[in-house]
């Protein structure tokens, strides 16, 4: 075994440049990448979230709806549902590829996940619109 | 016979060349129980609790589009003892998936590798969670007030 201390490049061929465009879908670093770019999205979005949530503790129905409703919440609203639940499959599906034997019980636990986490922000998001525009 | 650390140490190029260099943690290798591991794992336990947590977020916004009814059923049990105890659990892991992941934001930028950098960001989002899950609480019970 050629077990090397340091990391030798080859040439002209950048560390980022071999692997953009590989893992198993040719997906290269998108995963990855796009976990950061959602987390870090989330972090104004959850904070405000969170805030807005304790203001609303104890408020009824109507004081609920006029919160959701109003169009500058209903559209960080949306946001929110579309980058949790997009965060949210890409992390169950790191967390079952590591732990899920089989490539049959992986892909199907990783196709009900990304399957329910899109079922829950159209619910969500269908919701939001809903009241928003007033039906 | 060679140190079983070395076993943590063969890792392998995208070329598929072999490499020395640290893997990442791993049951024979690594003692798990220590701080850094242990708040690794709850990381993704913490993940995983809020995502089974974002069905009352679902449930919350649909009974309030579906009307008084089904919103009536959504605030008797989020004002329920178990409910009011699983939005705390679910205040805790949010704070602590928050923080947690702004630490795993600043490594993957490069920055608090060194091991007492790494102790002393642990214990700051360890205190940051408990300070911040009661100071979401106080608020709640001063708005309800």
């Amino acid at each position: 075994m050629a077990v090397k201390d340091s990391v030798s490049q080859s040439a002209l061929r950048t560390p980022l440049g071999r692997v953009r465009g590989l893992g198993s879908a040719r997906g290269g670093t998108h995963h990855w990448w796009m976990q950061r770019v959602t987390s870090i999205a989330l972090l104004p979005l959850t904070l405000w979230f969170v805030f807005s949530a304790v203001g609303l503790a104890g408020a009824g129905y109507a004081e609920t709806r006029a919160f959701i409703g109003a169009p500058l919440n209903a559209v960080l609203l949306l946001a929110l549902i579309g980058l949790t639940f997009h965060h949210m499959a890409a992390g169950l599906q790191v967390v079952v590829e590591d732990y899920t034997r089989g490539e049959f019980a992986r892909m199907a636990t990783i196709l009900v996940i990304k399957g329910v986490c899109l079922l829950m922000a159209l619910a969500s998001a269908l919701a939001v619109l809903r009241i928003a525009l007033g039906s | 016979m060679k140190d079983p650390r070395e076993a943590g140490m063969v890792g392998r190029r995208t070329d598929g060349t072999l490499i020395r260099r640290p893997l990442s943690p791993h049951l024979q290798v690594y003692d798990m129980m220590q701080m850094t591991s242990a708040l690794s794992i709850m990381h993704r336990a913490t993940g995983a609790a809020w995502s089974v947590g974002t069905v009352l977020l679902v449930w919350w916004l649909v009974a309030a589009a579906a009307g008084p009814e089904a919103f009536s059923r959504v605030e008797w049990f989020l004002s329920s003892i178990l409910g009011m105890l699983v939005l705390f659990g679910l205040t805790a892991a949010a704070w602590y998936h928050t923080l947690a992941g702004i630490r795993h934001l600043a490594w993957d930028a490069g920055h608090g590798f060194e091991l007492a950098q790494a102790y002393r960001s642990g214990r700051m989002v360890l205190v940051g969670t408990a300070v911040l899950t009661v100071l979401t609480w106080v608020l709640v019970f001063v708005f309800r007030g």
